[in-house]
């Protein structure tokens, strides 16, 4: 039995060494950068003061004001929401990122691989440009996410065959139809009247939190736990599946029950946040490998761990974004794209 | 009986593949599934674990109709070591090992000390147990192969369906791939290549040829040089050669 336990405690000790004191890391990194973000602007906040105007709001009177009314306006109404979102779509994105790789089973996958987000970013196009009045009142954010789900279920239609979807289908799918929105919301930024509409336009497609709201936060913050929970609870159906279809059938996978529930949420998801922030690149192909260079490919832990490290990233990328060229704000793909591509290009030759 | 086929016929994309095929694997018994390439082998073995439904004919596993049984009850009777080995992402061999227990937990069951030490003895009973800690994608053939077993092990079924677990191996890898599995004592059927390997391991085989069973039974009523000669279009002569055994210290 001794033998046993000797045998058991090797394998446990490799399970779970490496993933408590990463995430321990990372959570307090979170609210370190969080805390960082918001103390950083045109006008200086002390994070001492941040703490107060916070405690304030919340619990009104519980802390002696040594801030002036401007301060806690600027901290509670726009860095607060802002860091907080820069929270969410990094999160969001990470996973997004880690459950496409498992699911295309290859590792250069990315959430902007099925075309989502291009449909997403051609809902908001329409409304910018033509004005959410002959779009029937839509808002941005609304018209983002139904051009994301136009671009799921052309995908999906395109991608399946007989009810089965498989990956190479699913990419090439979600290539061609990204082509065809850029191609068509290119068009439309072409033909705009206002040359600062279209400016801005394509300063939100590259992705902006600049826009961040208190009332913007409750359907990505939902939609994001909700969606984090279950996928964690599908850590083993990921495993099987990013180890071979046929491989996850002889482990009892309902592949494409499971393929279509993915593929749904992620759509989701992408959809939400790209509707919030625009189309940040990168997040979601460097986030996951990171993940998994520091605590290994199951999923289990690849998830938690991308989430955290995602919503660090972002944070320090929006922050980046704000202050380098200020009192210009750089768009977050810019920035993204500087960590980014040297990253992936380092993993091409890395994976021969 | 473990396994049962009844006239299954398969189709791929509407192409039939195989033809009315009846099979059976005793409690404890390794038969090996022998015939020429394209001849509907592999095919037959996915049938039998659900990659593919047959168009035809009727499937049992434990007598309990394969269709009827969920994905989940179907895996814990049925384990796999198919061809395509697993892993772009870089998985451990624990990892790869503790997939085998899968088809045991709910979602939200947790890995608990007994599925670790099922995973460890399973590592240690393929003899590779000291390569707990290697990524799956460093491993060598041999070793890549005996891991997928000790996956299958940990998924403590009670038959082994083995796709071709010898192809690439060197002569002495193949035959411990064989003397492994044929020790395990698990209900195994194995797409097989090498006809000498097959009779020498299994105690029964089935030859196929063209998508249909053509043979079966012992490896002496099977492999007669004229049914080797129909099916696979080549003379079978009886020479002194040298014949290759695993050392006993090995």
């Amino acid at each position: 039995m001794s033998q046993a336990k000797a045998l058991r405690r090797g394998y446990a000790a490799r399970v779970s060494d490496r993933l408590w004191p990463v995430i321990a890391v990372l959570v307090l990194a979170t609210v370190a950068s969080t805390l960082f973000a918001v103390t950083i602007g045109a006008v200086q906040v002390g994070p001492a003061q941040v703490w107060g105007i916070v405690a304030d709001r919340l619990v009104p009177g519980s802390a002696a004001p040594t801030w002036t009314p401007a301060q806690a306006q600027i901290v509670w109404d726009f860095r607060l929401p802002r860091a907080l979102l820069a929270l969410l779509v990094g999160a969001g994105l990470a996973v997004v990122g880690a459950v496409l790789q498992a699911l295309v089973r290859n590792p250069l996958a990315d959430p902007f691989l099925l075309g989502v987000s291009s449909g997403a970013s051609l809902g908001a196009v329409l409304v910018f440009i033509l004005g959410s009045s002959v779009l029937g009142g839509l808002s941005l954010s609304v018209a983002a996410f139904l051009g994301a789900l136009l671009a799921l279920v052309l995908v999906y239609v395109l991608a399946q065959r007989s009810g089965r979807i498989t990956p190479a289908r699913l990419v090439l799918a979600g290539v061609a139809l990204a082509y065809l929105f850029q191609a068509v919301y290119s068009y439309v930024l072409q033909q705009a009247q206002s040359g600062r509409a279209a400016q801005q336009v394509l300063f939100w497609l590259m992705g902006s939190l600049g826009g961040a709201r208190w009332e913007m936060l409750p359907i990505p913050t939902v939609v994001l736990l909700a969606g984090v929970a279950y996928l964690l609870f599908q850590h083993r159906p990921l495993n099987a599946l990013s180890s071979g279809e046929e491989s996850a059938i002889s482990l009892g996978i309902n592949v494409t029950a499971l393929r279509v529930r993915l593929f749904l949420l992620t759509s989701l998801l992408v959809g939400v946040l790209v509707a919030t922030s625009g189309a940040i690149a990168f997040v979601g192909l460097i986030v996951p490998h990171t993940a998994r260079m520091l605590v290994g490919a199951d999923h289990r832990r690849v998830l938690p761990v991308s989430a955290l490290l995602g919503a660090v990233f972002l944070q320090l990328v929006d922050v980046a974004a704000r202050t380098i060229a200020a009192p210009q704000e750089l768009a977050l793909s810019i920035v993204t794209a500087v960590f980014g591509v040297p990253f992936f290009l380092w993993l091409l030759r890395r994976r021969g | 009986m473990t396994l049962t086929l009844h006239g299954v016929s398969l189709r791929i994309d509407g192409r039939p593949i195989v033809h009315g095929a009846d099979l059976e694997i005793g409690a404890g018994e390794f038969v090996g599934l022998l015939g020429p390439n394209g001849c509907g082998k592999s095919t037959l073995l996915r049938s039998a674990y659900r990659a593919l439904r047959p168009s035809a004919g009727l499937i049992t596993v434990e007598g309990d109709d394969l269709v009827r049984l969920t994905p989940r009850e179907s895996a814990r009777r049925t384990a796999v070591v198919a061809q395509e080995t697993p892993a772009e992402l870089d998985f451990t061999v624990a990892e790869v090992v503790a997939m085998g227990r899968t088809p045991h937990k709910k979602p939200l069951d947790r890995t608990t000390t007994a599925d670790e030490l099922i995973c460890a003895q399973a590592l240690e009973r393929v003899a590779a147990g000291h390569l707990r800690e290697r990524g799956f994608t460093t491993l060598s053939g041999g070793e890549k192969q005996r891991v997928l077993i000790a996956r299958a092990l940990a998924q403590q079924s009670r038959l082994l369906l083995l796709d071709e677990p010898t192809n690439h191996l060197d002569i002495r890898h193949q035959l411990e791939i064989l003397r492994l599995v044929r020790g395990l004592g698990i209900s195994t059927l194995a797409a097989l290549h090498d006809l000498n390997q097959a009779a020498e391991y299994c105690d029964r085989l089935y030859l196929m040829d063209g998508g249909r069973i053509v043979a079966g039974g012992s490896p002496a009523e099977v492999l007669t040089p004229e049914r080797i000669s129909q099916v696979y279009g080549v003379r079978a002569v009886q020479r002194a050669q040298l014949v290759f055994e695993l050392k006993e210290d090995q």
